[in-house]
This record gives structure tokens, C-alpha cells and sequence, in this order.
């Protein structure tokens, strides 16, 4: 800790909080955020099991961002409280935000070598350049996600999926214990995707547990372990076959859902994919 | 051969043109390397209104010390700092947009420092030397606290050189990864408002922001790394004064124009041909 206080000075950056082990990744009792006056998520209560992969579904505006903003520590919840690994999430780094691919300016004058070393700062600290171990992380991560002989390309020269890569390799590099990933999967084709969920089966290999915000449902349902469904409020969280009923998809949806009954079960359409997104 | 030669030794047999020299370099080389997050961060008009903002500060210095230089230095750097700060706090707490908050601002201090400065007696040539820069008029005092705050500004963009990366590139990351930005994003003002002071005397409130921005901008467009970014930036700075200062001699000038318009010329040519940038290089892909 004296260790860390050294490398860390409190007045460019936060405590930290040691892990307890006995508690749980990461547990929300009774969460509300409000966002411009409203609230964008209430009444949010569910715990993680450290290691799982979940897939977070639910129409555009259905608090999904908010969710992992709120996870990360990045905003403040107006009531209940979250903890990871028995304390708030502000005094942990073992958390990682894999921004949408749209939020990135892809022009900043960085290459991949350099974004996925942006994950080692908060364990170097300030006024300390990069090892040789900080240097092994990196490439290593860059192994992990298959990229290992991008290391030196600009990073708007990458391929979409590439892209999303990269930062799935800074979340590593930072060793993060909980990825929180938003929309990893939209707008790469299929083999890009697959991709994506080789990197999801490495990590799964190294137990990190992973947050996916995603539009499909369907790759929700096959891919992951349990699902949450989510409209404001949790509207179901378990096994993809629990959750996915055409009674709460309905509920999640509303008029954007629509069932049709067809010989071999329920045929579920929806119509409210990736307004803004790309 | 000794032809040219003479005509670039020949200005620097006056004091005057030597120390012009130096500060023109120097200056040019720490608004280049503070420029490059001014760019990156899309700050340029935060830029131009603080370089604005510091003129009643100035004003007040100078009729208080009745014009001695290094009094004038730190009731601009006093300036600076209230207006970079003032502008960070009042951006963030307005119910008005932040580019018109920052306007209101800005355009207030600044009419507010010209009537001020009407009240003297040599109410234009002053004005004039605010405005767009003295660079020989550079007393040996200028340039020891020119040298001594660049330094300072400098060697803090090191020290901090990943943090303002994170901050730069990824807001969200800098929360996640703990850091303080709110207190880092001020220090970075704190640094642009003290290299605006430094450049006071050698470009003048005016055409602050051309040294900011421009060669920041030209190296942007020539490079694909934040180091070599910082560093062909603060090359072309550099350049731009020395030449930009012989331009003056020769042609009969204002030096502080004249640097700026060689740096102007220097982003120009490299929108041109930046290879694989340059509208050149564009206009050949797409036919």
C-alpha cells in the first residue's frame, strides 16, 4: 500500500481499495441513476459470478450505457449502491470500459502499441516511463486478441473488428478482472465477429468476466452463459431460455416487438436496431 | 555563396535581432509542443479567448509599473491564470452553451483591457505591442523568464506526458484508470495560460493562436505518433520564427505577422503534399 501511495500521489490520483475476496465481482442492491432529470435505469439489483460471460440486451434508450458507466465508476448512482468486490467501484482499477467503436477518434495520433499501453498508467503511476515487463504485457495482450503484427500500425489503418480488438488488449494490459464491453459486435461482419468471440473464449480461459451490451439476440442466446434483459428497470436476468419469452421480450420491447406464430414455435421480430449506432 | 551567407549573418550583428532570435525560438517551440493537445483536444477556440483574456491584466501592469517589463510578466501570468481558470469553471457551470460562455468571457476581459489601455498616453503604439507582439523589442530579462517558464512548462508535459495522453485520448479511460482529470484537464490549462504569457512579447495577443495551433496542426498532418508529432511541431515553430524574423528584416514587416505567416505557409504546403494526407495524394486515389 505505502508502495502504491508512492506511485500513485493522491492529488493527480485516487485511493485505491484492496479486494475482499469473500464478496462478489461486483453486486448492485436497489440502483437508480438519473440522467438530465430522469431516471435512465431504477430499481437495478443483481450480482455477478466472477469468470461468467453475460450478455446485456434491451431497446435503444433501455439504460445500458448508464448500466456500465455506473459499474465502471465513471457516474454515481442517485440511490442504492454498487460494490465491486465489497467496495465502491472508484477505488478499483480492475475495471475495463471497451468503448463503441464510434465514441473512438480514430485519427489521434496513436498506433495500437500505444493505445494498448494507455492500460499500464494506472499501475505505473505518475512520473514513471514503461518497462521491459510493461512492454511484455502489452505485446502479450496484443497476442491474446491476435494482433501481435499490428503492434506499429496507425490505429485508423485498422480493419473494424481489428479496432474493437486493440481494445479488448488495453483491457487486458490494464489487467482488468471485469470487462464491460458496449456494442462489440456492431457493425463487423460475420468473420469479424467470430473473431471477437475467440478472444471472449480467451478470456473466459483467463476468468475474466465480461458485460457485453449487444443489439442480437440471437448471438445472446447462443454465446452466453446467462443473459439480462433491460428496459429501464431488470426485466429478467438467467439462462437466454428463461429470459427470452415472448412475454418479457414484449415487456423489454413494447411496440417494437413484434410476434408471429408460426408452426414451429414463436417467431420473435424486432424492429428497433442500431438508431444512431454504426 | 559568402552572398547568402552575409545576408543571414548580417541581422544578427544587431543585439536586438539576436535576442529576437532566441525568443522567437523559444517561444515557438513550447506553444508548438502545448499546441499539440490544444489541436488533439479540439481546444483552439479556448486558446484564442484566453490569449484575449489576459489583456486587462496586462493593461493593469503595465500602468501600475509605468511599463517595466518583468512587473508587466506576472500580472499577466496573475491574468492568465484567473482567466484559464475562470473560463474552465464557468464553461462547465453555464446553462448557455460552452462556445458562447467561453465567448462571453473572453470578449468581455478583452474590451475591458482595451479600455484600459485607452486611458494612457501612448494609447496606440502600447495597443499595437499587445496586440500583435514586440519581438525586438526583447529586453535580457524577457528572456530569462521566457527561458525559465518554457522550461518549466515543458518539462511538465514530460513528467505528465502518459496522464494528458489518457485524458486526451480517452476521457473514460482516465476515470476507470482513477486518475484525477478534473485536476489534470486544470493543470493543462494552467500550462497553455503560462506559455500565452511567455509568447506575449513576441506575437502579441492577436496572433497567439497561430503559434498555438498551426505548426501543431502542420505536424498532425506529417506524423502518426504524439512524440514525433510534439516534435516536428515544435521543429516547424522554431523554424517559423527564425524565418518568419528575417522575413521582417528584409521585407520591412511586423515580425510578429511574419512569423506567423510563415507558419501559416508551412501548414499549406503540408495540406498539400502531407504523403497520403495531402489533397495531392487524395486527388490521385479517387481518380
Amino acid at each position: 500500500m505505502i508502495m502504491q501511495t508512492l506511485r500513485r500521489p493522491p492529488i493527480f490520483a485516487a485511493p485505491l481499495t484492496p479486494h475482499q475476496p469473500d464478496q462478489p465481482i461486483l453486486a448492485m442492491r436497489g440502483v437508480a441513476a438519473r440522467y438530465n432529470g430522469a431516471y435512465a435505469v431504477e430499481d437495478l439489483t443483481f450480482e455477478l459470478i466472477a469468470g461468467e460471460q453475460m450478455a446485456v440486451v434491451g431497446p435503444n434508450g433501455a439504460g445500458k450505457s448508464t448500466l456500465f458507466k455506473l459499474i465502471a465508476g465513471v457516474l454515481e448512482p442517485s440511490s442504492g449502491q454498487i460494490t465491486v468486490y465489497g467496495t465502491r467501484p472508484g477505488g478499483h482499477i480492475c475495471i475495463a470500459y471497451v468503448p463503441q467503436r464510434s465514441q473512438v477518434d480514430w485519427r489521434f495520433p496513436v498506433n495500437v502499441a500505444d493505445v494498448v499501453m494507455m492500460g499500464r498508467v494506472g499501475k505505473l503511476g505518475l512520473f514513471r516511463r514503461p518497462g521491459r515487463q510493461d512492454w511484455d504485457l502489452v505485446h502479450e495482450s496484443l497476442a491474446v486478441v491476435g494482433m501481435a503484427d499490428l503492434a506499429h500500425r496507425q490505429i485508423g489503418e485498422l480493419s473494424g473488428g481489428q479496432q474493437q480488438r486493440v481494445f479488448i488488449a488495453r483491457a487486458l494490459a490494464q489487467e482488468a478482472e471485469l470487462m464491460l464491453m458496449d456494442e462489440p459486435l456492431t457493425g463487423l461482419d460475420v468473420p469479424a465477429q467470430q473473431d471477437i468471440f475467440q478472444v471472449l473464449a480467451a478470456l473466459r480461459q483467463r476468468n475474466v468476466t465480461v458485460m457485453i451490451a449487444t443489439h442480437d439476440l440471437n448471438l445472446a442466446a447462443e454465446r452466453f452463459d446467462r443473459v439480462m434483459l433491460l428496459n429501464r428497470r431488470l426485466i429478467g436476468l438467467g439462462a437466454p431460455h428463461e429470459v427470452f419469452t415472448p412475454q418479457k421480450l414484449l415487456e423489454a420491447y413494447g411496440g417494437h416487438m413484434h410476434m408471429v406464430q408460426t408452426p414451429n414455435g414463436t417467431l420473435v421480430l424486432s424492429d428497433t436496431c442500431c438508431a444512431g449506432d454504426r | 555563396m559568402s552572398n547568402l551567407f552575409q545576408l543571414l549573418v548580417e541581422p544578427l550583428s544587431y543585439s536586438f535581432m539576436l535576442r529576437g532570435m532566441a525568443a522567437a525560438i523559444m517561444v515557438g517551440v513550447v506553444c508548438a509542443v502545448v499546441g499539440t493537445y490544444v489541436v488533439l483536444q479540439g481546444m483552439a477556440f479556448f486558446g484564442d479567448a484566453l490569449a484575449h483574456s489576459i489583456l486587462p491584466g496586462v493593461a493593469v501592469g503595465y500602468l501600475v509599473s509605468g511599463g517595466a517589463r518583468d512587473v508587466l510578466f506576472w500580472w499577466a501570468l496573475g491574468a492568465a491564470m484567473v482567466a484559464a481558470l475562470g473560463i474552465g469553471a464557468v464553461s462547465k457551470r453555464t446553462q448557455v452553451k460552452e462556445d458562447t460562455a467561453i465567448g462571453i468571457v473572453f470578449v468581455g476581459m478583452f474590451a475591458l483591457g482595451i479600455a484600459l489601455i485607452s486611458t494612457m498616453r501612448n494609447y496606440t503604439v502600447d495597443l499595437v505591442h499587445f496586440l500583435f507582439g514586440d519581438v525586438l523589442g526583447v529586453s535580457p530579462t524577457d528572456l530569462v523568464l521566457t527561458g525559465a517558464f518554457g522550461l518549466l512548462v515543458i518539462l511538465t508535459i514530460v513528467a505528465f506526458y502518459k496522464e494528458f495522453l489518457v485524458i486526451a485520448f480517452d476521457p473514460i479511460l482516465a476515470e476507470t484508470l482513477r486518475l484525477r482529470s478534473d485536476r489534470l484537464r486544470y493543470l493543462l490549462l494552467v500550462l497553455i495560460a503560462v506559455t500565452i504569457v511567455v509568447s506575449l512579447q513576441t506575437v502579441g495577443v492577436a496572433l497567439m493562436l497561430g503559434m498555438l495551433i498551426t505548426p501543431a496542426a502542420t505536424a498532425y498532418l506529417l506524423t502518426r505518433r504524439l512524440l514525433p508529432m510534439m516534435a516536428v511541431a515544435a521543429l516547424i515553430g522554431a523554424a517559423s520564427g527564425v524565418i518568419g524574423l528575417y522575413l521582417s528584416y528584409y521585407v520591412n514587416i511586423a515580425s510578429g505577422a511574419a512569423i506567423v505567416l510563415v507558419c501559416t505557409v508551412f501548414f499549406f504546403v503540408a495540406a498539400l503534399l502531407a504523403p497520403g494526407r495531402g489533397w495531392v495524394w487524395q486527388a490521385r486515389r479517387e481518380r
